[in-house]
């Protein structure tokens, strides 16, 4: 049950697939579940935030962009703030601007809101986890003593460092479980009672909301021997949100690429990447080893787009739509293995969707399985500019030239 | 021969009366699987497909001596479905379903060590075995019996793996879909250790995606235990990480999971790889030739369909 090997895996952001809350909306559910925070405001203004700082007090604040990627400390989106002046200034600095982290991607993300915290003494800075382990097939618990830093970069250098339970459905959280951690941590008696109840506290909360990942770096012991939550970042698992509605409704579509939101809403699963040739195809294993595809004969691919089993006509259309919307795309690939649905519905999909969207770029097509014959002879006669592959290889090599020719 | 199901299988279908348990199981008895009933709980005694419908699997297992179920009920019940089979006895459970919550999976594993019941899925194409038996949603026309293993966490991989190797003449033993989800049933090494034991099966296609250490597992198991020769793909090498590609399990995460980290795993064990989805089937006949060179006794000619062409 237990294992002390670092085997971590932390799901990145990643965006427009899982459901990610904001630091803000995190804490409300830590406060919810008995989990320690410091006392904080969400503000949206520099005058809101100000007034938060007043009606929080002291003489310490922080000022933190709530945007939905880690690395925010280092780029510019953590601030200590001395005085009122300097809350409103630090807010009027951040918010309508784009805070580029690490894991944010380089155009950023979009700084709608601050959160102004009371500032708090630190003494000891951890590190903590709850997410759904693969290997083990269980929900596990990761602590580290070098806290504020990043959990990747310990567990290569510093692998003794961290510690990993994981929990039995039947039995849950074992009293000797949270000790090992705690013990682990270097905590004393008192402050290891505290660690216990916030521990049983965020497995109930992980199961109750169904979060695939519950992270808090830094957890913080305070010059008091007080032990808080002083970041804190909750993401939902999106196959769970049908009994998630209170969690679904804070989702915030401007924190996600927009094609992606698009896609979503239309039962498609898109990614944007670089590249000019946009893909599109059914199944996520045949859209991923077509970009793979055309990456290994020397093209980038613009998308991974997974229309899904049935690949109708809507849903194409669809898709066309969203990817028409990637200025960098100078061709469309076309891979569709017909398999329950026939090839020639297929293929009237596609030339419907061409004719409706006006699709000015080549458009590649690779069809196969049943009726393959029949579709590709209707798309050949389509009337519009389609290029017909004759196979995978064919396709990819075909869509990599009348890119090169576009360009 | 084959592996987990042959034409005496007898199969239940969970969600029979649903759109895609009757959509779907129309398919299956018109590829001549012998399913043999439905379950839907409250419409016990109803006819759907011209098959008894039982309020639970219990009662149809009874009623009808079925092993093997399949799942088409919605992702809120896939977890309760999976597990009611496993209490009624039903020895494999084949969950098409797609969505089921993952901490549902975590409980379904735990409780599932109790029963003599493996699971395929969920969020899978299911399972066939060309010719006899298919029991799930993958399209029966493109594979032939034959002797190859193909062993795959996508759907539409699988559906390129088979037909490749329909095109080369080489043909399929068992076809199975394990599923993109993370925490899953029947894994690669399940499946690899039956296929190596299966006589017919000569050589077997394992189809891995970015995601999970599953793969470099499987790699590990093969050094030691596989004999028969294995070609393998993964998917994913252009993928971003921190970005889900689709499966749920598709995701590399904490630099863990890349798609070149399961190729050198691949490649320390020994194992064939290909980088290009379209090379899958020409590998597999090297594979196969190679071996058969290295083995006295073996005419030129039953190595056959190594000249077969195919794009």
């Amino acid at each position: 049950m237990e294992n002390s090997a670092p085997r971590f895996q932390r799901p990145f952001q990643a965006k427009g697939s899982a459901l990610n809350l904001h630091e803000y909306q995190s804490k409300v559910l830590f406060r919810e579940y008995g989990i320690p925070v410091p006392e904080g405001r969400v503000a949206a203004t520099p005058t809101q935030a100000l007034h938060a700082a007043e009606a929080l007090g002291g003489a310490l604040w922080v000022v933190k962009a709530q945007v939905h990627a880690g690395g925010r400390g280092k780029a510019g989106g953590v601030k200590l703030a001395r005085s009122l002046d300097e809350v409103e200034a630090c807010a009027a600095e951040m918010l309508g601007r784009r805070l580029v982290t690490h894991q944010s991607g380089a155009d950023g993300l979009p700084i709608d809101r601050v959160y102004v915290e009371s500032g708090s003494d630190i003494e000891r800075e951890l590190y903590l986890s709850l997410l759904v382990d693969r290997s083990s097939e269980r929900v596990a618990i990761v602590a580290s003593a070098a806290g504020g830093m990043d959990i990747e970069e310990v567990a290569r250098t510093a692998p003794e460092k961290i510690f990993t339970v994981t929990l039995h459905p039947a039995a849950g959280l074992l009293g000797h479980q949270s000790r090992r951690i705690a013990f682990g941590l270097g905590l004393d008696a008192s402050q290891s009672a505290s660690l216990g109840r916030i521990l049983n506290d965020l497995v109930r909360l992980v199961h109750e909301c169904d979060a695939s990942l519950v992270e808090i770096n830094p957890l913080i012991v305070t010059k008091a021997g007080r032990i808080v939550a002083l970041d804190a970042k909750i993401n939902v698992e999106d196959n769970a949100l049908f009994r998630q509605q209170k969690l679904a409704a804070m989702r915030d579509p401007a924190q996600e690429d927009e094609r992606e939101r698009r896609a979503r809403e239309h039962d498609l699963s898109y990614v944007s990447l670089d590249g000019n040739i946009a893909c599109l195809v059914n199944g996520a294993g045949l859209a991923m080893a077509t970009m793979d595809l055309i990456k290994l004969h020397g093209g980038e691919p613009a998308n991974f787009l997974d229309v899904g089993g049935g690949a109708t006509a809507e849903h194409v259309e669809e898709a066309f739509n969203i990817i028409l919307t990637n200025e960098r795309v100078k061709t469309l690939l076309v891979n569709i293995f017909g398999g329950i649905v026939r090839c020639d519905l297929i293929a009237e999909g596609v030339v419907s969707a061409v004719r409706n969207t006006g699709v000015d770029l080549p458009v590649v097509v690779r069809l196969e399985g049943t009726n393959v014959k029949e579709g590709m002879d209707l798309l050949a006669g389509s009337g519009f500019d389609i290029i017909v592959a004759s196979g995978l290889t064919d396709a990819a090599v075909k869509a990599i030239e009348a890119a090169e020719r576009a360009a | 021969m084959s592996i987990l199901v042959d034409a005496d299988t007898k199969v239940v279908c969970q969600g029979l009366t649903g759109r895609q348990g009757s959509f779907h199981t129309a398919q299956c008895l018109d590829y001549g699987t012998r399913v043999v009933a439905g379950v839907t709980p409250g419409r016990g005694g109803a006819t759907e497909l011209g098959l008894p419908v039982y309020d639970t699997v219990a009662e149809a297992k009874q009623a009808t001596g079925a092993t093997v179920s399949m799942v088409y009920v919605p992702a809120p019940f896939a977890a309760d479905a999976i597990l009611e089979a496993a209490d009624a006895g039903i020895r494999i459970v084949v969950c098409v379903t797609e969505g089921v919550p993952v901490l549902d999976m975590v409980r379904v594993k735990a409780v599932l060590g109790d029963y003599d019941c493996r699971l395929i899925g969920p969020n899978c194409p299911g399972i066939i075995t060309p010719d006899s038996c298919k029991i799930g949603i993958m399209p029966g026309a493109i594979h032939e019996s034959g002797s190859i293993g193909i062993v795959s966490r996508s759907g539409t991989l699988t559906y390129e793996a088979v037909h490749q190797t329909t095109s080369r003449g080489l043909g399929q033993t068992t076809c199975v879909g394990i599923g993109g989800d993370p925490v899953r049933g029947m894994n690669f090494i399940d499946c690899l250790e039956l296929f190596e034991a299966d006589p017919a099966t000569r050589g077997i296609i394992m189809v891995g995606e970015i995601g999970g250490t599953d793969e470099e597992a499987a790699a590990e198991y093969i050094a030691d235990h596989v004999t028969k020769p294995v070609v393998a793909y993964i998917a994913g090498v252009t993928a971003p990480p921190g970005k889900r590609m689709g499966h749920a399990g598709a995701i590399i995460a904490g630099g863990k999971g890349t798609a070149e980290a399961k190729y050198a795993a691949l490649a320390e064990a020994g194992i064939a790889t290909v980088r290009s989805l379209a090379d899958l089937g020409d590998a597999m006949v090297r594979a196969l030739a190679d071996r058969e060179d290295a083995t006295p006794g073996v005419s030129p000619i039953e190595r056959g369909g190594a000249s077969a062409a195919g794009g």
